[in-house]
C-alpha cells in the first residue's frame, strides 16, 4: 500500500491546478467573460482530460479514476466553467458499451432528482431529466432499457440551461423527449457495468467537493487574516478559528475517503467500488455543506451578497452533492452494502 | 497511488489472519468492561511474540523496522476477526526513541515494546491540564537520585503499571515550559499511592491518580536532558493524537460491525434515527481508515509528524462519538436482559474529546499553525 500520488500524478495535478489559476473563476463577474470561458474550455480541450477515460487498448480505460479525481478536485477548486464531469461521465459509458466516441461535445442526463442516470423506453424519456454540463454540449448519453440490460442513447438539448450551480448548468430533459439510438454496433451494458461507471460519477464527483472545499477555505482564511474588527484581524478570534479549522479538518477527512472512492473504481469489483463511492460520498457532500456555510458567514455580510464567490463554492457542492445519489441515497448504499437493507 | 497490498503485505495479512483463528481472545470492546483492561497485558503480549506487534518500530528495541503502513493491516484484520485493538503503548515508544539516550531506549524500550512492563504516563494535574506547562509536582536531586513529590491525575492504567513517564519540574527558577524533566519512575515503591477513577460508564480500570510522596527514582532514569521535558512532552501528545499510532481504527471498526449484526438480527432498534446513526458511524469509521491509509503512506518518505497530528485528533474524536451516538441508538437505554454494553461504549466516546488534548485546544493548533492564522 502506498497513498501518495505517483510522480506522473502530481504532474498532473500541477498542470490543472496550473490552468485553473490563469483561467478559473475568481470573481463573481468572471463568469460573465466569453474570453476567458473560451479559453478555459480551449485548454481543458488540448489537455485530453476528457478523454481518460476513453478505450486504450483492450478497452480499458486510459487513465484510472485517480487521474480523474486529480483533475476534477482542481477544477473544482478554481471554480472551472467547463464541462469535465460530464464529458467524462459519457466517455466512460461508450468506452463500456464498446460505442465509437462522440464526434461532438457530449454529456450525461440524470433523472430529475439526480440520483441515477436517466433511462428511457420505446424511444422517449421515461421522466424528466438533467443533463448536466449542459451549456457546451448539444446532446446527452441516456440509458435505454434493452432486454435484461441497457443500451445507450441520445437525447438533444435545447439551449435553455439553469440550475443552482452558476459554474455548471444544466439543461432540462422534458418526460418524452425523443431518445435516439447510437452506434448500433454497441453491446448492452450490464448492472455491474452500470454501477462501475456510477462509481466513477460518485468518485469524480467527491473529488469535485474536495476541490470545492479547498478553494473555498483559502478564500476565508485570505479574507480572516485581511478583515479587521475590534482593532484586529478576525482571523485571530478563537470563535474564527475553530470554524475555519473545522472546516479543514472536514476538508482533509473528505480528501482521505475520495481518494480511496476514486482508487476503488478500478481496482475493486462494482460490488465494493460502489458502496466505497458511496460512503465518500455522504462524507463530502455533508462535509462541503458545513465548509462553504462556514466560509459565508466567516464573511459576514459580505458573504451574502451576490458578488462575493462564496456562494459559487456553495452552489458548485450542492449540485456535486446531489450528483449520482446525494447524502440520503449513499447511507442507504452504505448500509444495503454491509446487509443491513429497507 | 494503490490501496492494495503488496506481495508481501499480502504474505502478513494472510499469516495474521490465520493465526487470529486461534488466538483471538474474545475480550470485551476496550471501552466498555474491566475485563478488557485485565486481559490486556496477556493479549499484548501474545500479539507481540507470534510477531504481530511493534512493527514499525526498530529491531534493535525489539521492533519489526516495516513501514507503517503495515499497523494498517493489522487494524483491518483485527476488526475483521473480532479481535481486541492492538495495544496502545505507541506514544510512549516515541517519546522515548526521540529523546531518550542509548541506554535508556536498551534498558526500557524492549519491555515497553514486548507488553512484559506496564507504564503509564504521568503528565496532567488537578491544576494543570489543558495548561500542562503549569504543572507543579517537583523532583529535588537528592545524590545519584529524584525525590518526587506531587499529584497526577486522568493516569490510564496506575494501577497495573510498572513505570510512569513522569514529567516533573526540576528547575523551579526557569521559565514554565523550561524547567521540566522527564523520568521513567518504577511504581512500585510505597511512597506512591495509586486509586482508581470511575469513569462515567462505570469502568474502574482505566483512569487512576497517582500520589508522588517522596517516591525516588534513579537519576539515570531521566529521559532526555535536564530541562528536555517540555520538549518529549510534544513528542508523546504528538503521537497520542494520531489514530495510526493509537490502533483505534480496529476499535471502531470491531463496534461498528458489532451494531451491524445487532441491528440484522432484529435486536435494539431500527427506527430511522437508529439506522442513519449507523450509516454516518460506517461512513465515519471508514473515513478513519482511509485517513490513517493516506497518512502511514505520507511516513514511507520519512516525512514526520508535524502539526496535522492535530487535524487526525479531531477526525478520530468524531469517528468515536459518531459511532457512540450510533451505539446508544441501536442499543437504546433499556436494553433487554440489562446487557448494557453499547449504552457504556456511548458514555465512553465523551472522553475522546478531551483525552490527549481536548478538541479546543486542537482546533487552536489547527488554526494557527497549519491555517497560519494570527495569533490574538
Amino acid at each position: 500500500m502506498d497513498v501518495r500520488y505517483s510522480p506522473e500524478q502530481g504532474a498532473l495535478r500541477d498542470a490543472a491546478a496550473h490552468v485553473v489559476e490563469r483561467l478559473g473563476v475568481r470573481v463573481v463577474a468572471d463568469l460573465d467573460d466569453e474570453e476567458r470561458r473560451t479559453a478555459l474550455a480551449a485548454a481543458v480541450e488540448a489537455s485530453g482530460w476528457r478523454e481518460l477515460r476513453t478505450p486504450a487498448e483492450g478497452g480499458r480505460p486510459c487513465a484510472s479514476a485517480v487521474e480523474v479525481a486529480i483533475v476534477a478536485e482542481e477544477l473544482g477548486r478554481g471554480l472551472a466553467d467547463v464541462n469535465f464531469l460530464g464529458a467524462t461521465l459519457a466517455a466512460d459509458l461508450r468506452r463500456v458499451a464498446g460505442a465509437r466516441s462522440a464526434a461532438m461535445p457530449e454529456t450525461v442526463a440524470l433523472s430529475a432528482d439526480l440520483a441515477e442516470l436517466a433511462s428511457s423506453v420505446e424511444g422517449t424519456l421515461s421522466g424528466r431529466a438533467v443533463a448536466l454540463d449542459a451549456s457546451s454540449c448539444s446532446t446527452a448519453l441516456v440509458l435505454v432499457a434493452e432486454g435484461d440490460g441497457f443500451a445507450l442513447g441520445a437525447v438533444q438539448l435545447t439551449p435553455r440551461t439553469g440550475g443552482a450551480d452558476l459554474t455548471r448548468p444544466t439543461a432540462a430533459c422534458p418526460a418524452g423527449s425523443a431518445v435516439a439510438a447510437i452506434d448500433a454496433s454497441s453491446r448492452l451494458l450490464s448492472s455491474d457495468a452500470i454501477a462501475a461507471s456510477v462509481s466513477l460519477g460518485l468518485a469524480t464527483s467527491c473529488a469535485d467537493l474536495v476541490g470545492v472545499m479547498r478553494g473555498a477555505l483559502t478564500m476565508a482564511c485570505d479574507y480572516a487574516r485581511s478583515r479587521h474588527q475590534y482593532g484586529a484581524a478576525i482571523g485571530s478570534f478563537q470563535a474564527i478559528q475553530h470554524l475555519l479549522a473545522d472546516a479543514l479538518v472536514l476538508m482533509e477527512g473528505s480528501r482521505s475517503i475520495a481518494l480511496h472512492a476514486a482508487w476503488a473504481v478500478d481496482a475493486l469489483p462494482a460490488s465494493d467500488a460502489l458502496p466505497a463511492a458511496a460512503a465518500a460520498k455522504a462524507y463530502c457532500a455533508r462535509a462541503a455543506r458545513t465548509v462553504c456555510e462556514s466560509v459565508i458567514q466567516v464573511h459576514g455580510g459580505v458573504g451574502n451578497t451576490w458578488e462575493c464567490v462564496a456562494h459559487l463554492y456553495l452552489r458548485r457542492a450542492l449540485l456535486s452533492s446531489d450528483v449520482l445519489g446525494g447524502v440520503g441515497d449513499s447511507l442507504h448504499r452504505v448500509l444495503a452494502a454491509r446487509g443491513v437493507g429497507v | 497511488m494503490d490501496f492494495a497490498d503488496s506481495a508481501a503485505e499480502e504474505a502478513f495479512r494472510l499469516r495474521l489472519r490465520a493465526w487470529l483463528v486461534h488466538h483471538n481472545p474474545g475480550l470485551p470492546p476496550s471501552s466498555t468492561a474491566d475485563e478488557y483492561w485485565a486481559g490486556q497485558a496477556a493479549w499484548h503480549q501474545t500479539l507481540y511474540d507470534a510477531g504481530f506487534f511493534g512493527l514499525s518500530w526498530p529491531t534493535e528495541v525489539g521492533g519489526h523496522g516495516l513501514p507503517s503502513v503495515y499497523d494498517v493491516i493489522v487494524d483491518e484484520e483485527l476488526t475483521a476477526a473480532a479481535a481486541p485493538p492492538r495495544p496502545s503503548v505507541g506514544y510512549l515508544v516515541q517519546g522515548l526513541l526521540r529523546h531518550g539516550s542509548p541506554h535508556v531506549r536498551q534498558r526500557f524500550l524492549p519491555g515497553l515494546v514486548n507488553g512484559r512492563d506496564r507504564w503509564c504516563q504521568g503528565f496532567s494535574e488537578p491544576d494543570a491540564g489543558s495548561d500542562l506547562a503549569s504543572l507543579r509536582t517537583r523532583a529535588v536531586r537528592e545524590g545519584s537520585a529524584y525525590v518526587i513529590t506531587g499529584h497526577k491525575v486522568w493516569t490510564s492504567y496506575s494501577d497495573a503499571a510498572d513505570w510512569c513517564l513522569l514529567l516533573a519540574r526540576t528547575d523551579p527558577d526557569a521559565p514554565r515550559h523550561r524547567g521540566l524533566s522527564a523520568f521513567a519512575v518504577p511504581m512500585h515503591q510505597p511512597s506512591i499511592t495509586q486509586r482508581p477513577i470511575r469513569m462515567i460508564n462505570g469502568i474502574t480500570r482505566e483512569f487512576g491518580e497517582v500520589i508522588f510522596d517522596g517516591a525516588r527514582v534513579d537519576a539515570d532514569n531521566m529521559i532526555g536532558a535536564p530541562g528536555e521535558g517540555w520538549s518529549l512532552a510534544m513528542t508523546v501528545v504528538s503521537h497520542e493524537r494520531e489514530p495510526g499510532e493509537l490502533g483505534y481504527v480496529a476499535r471502531y471498526g470491531k463496534l461498528v460491525n458489532e451494531l451491524s449484526h445487532v441491528m440484522r438480527s432484529g435486536g435494539g432498534r431500527s427506527d430511522g434515527e437508529a439506522r442513519r446513526d449507523l450509516a454516518w458511524a460506517m461512513v465515519e469509521t471508514e473515513m478513519l481508515r482511509c485517513h490513517v491509509s493516506r497518512r502511514l503512506s505520507d511516513r514511507l518518505a520519512g516525512v514526520s509528524h508535524g502539526p496535522e497530528g492535530s487535524v487526525d485528533k479531531l477526525l478520530m474524536t468524531w469517528t468515536e462519538q459518531t459511532v457512540g451516538h450510533a451505539a446508544v441508538s441501536v442499543g437504546g437505554v433499556t436494553p433487554e436482559g440489562g446487557d448494557d454494553t453499547l449504552l457504556r461504549a456511548y458514555l465512553y466516546s465523551r472522553a475522546q474529546s478531551v483525552m490527549g488534548g481536548t478538541s479546543q485546544i486542537q482546533r487552536n493548533l489547527v488554526a494557527q499553525r497549519i491555517l497560519e492564522l494570527p495569533s490574538s
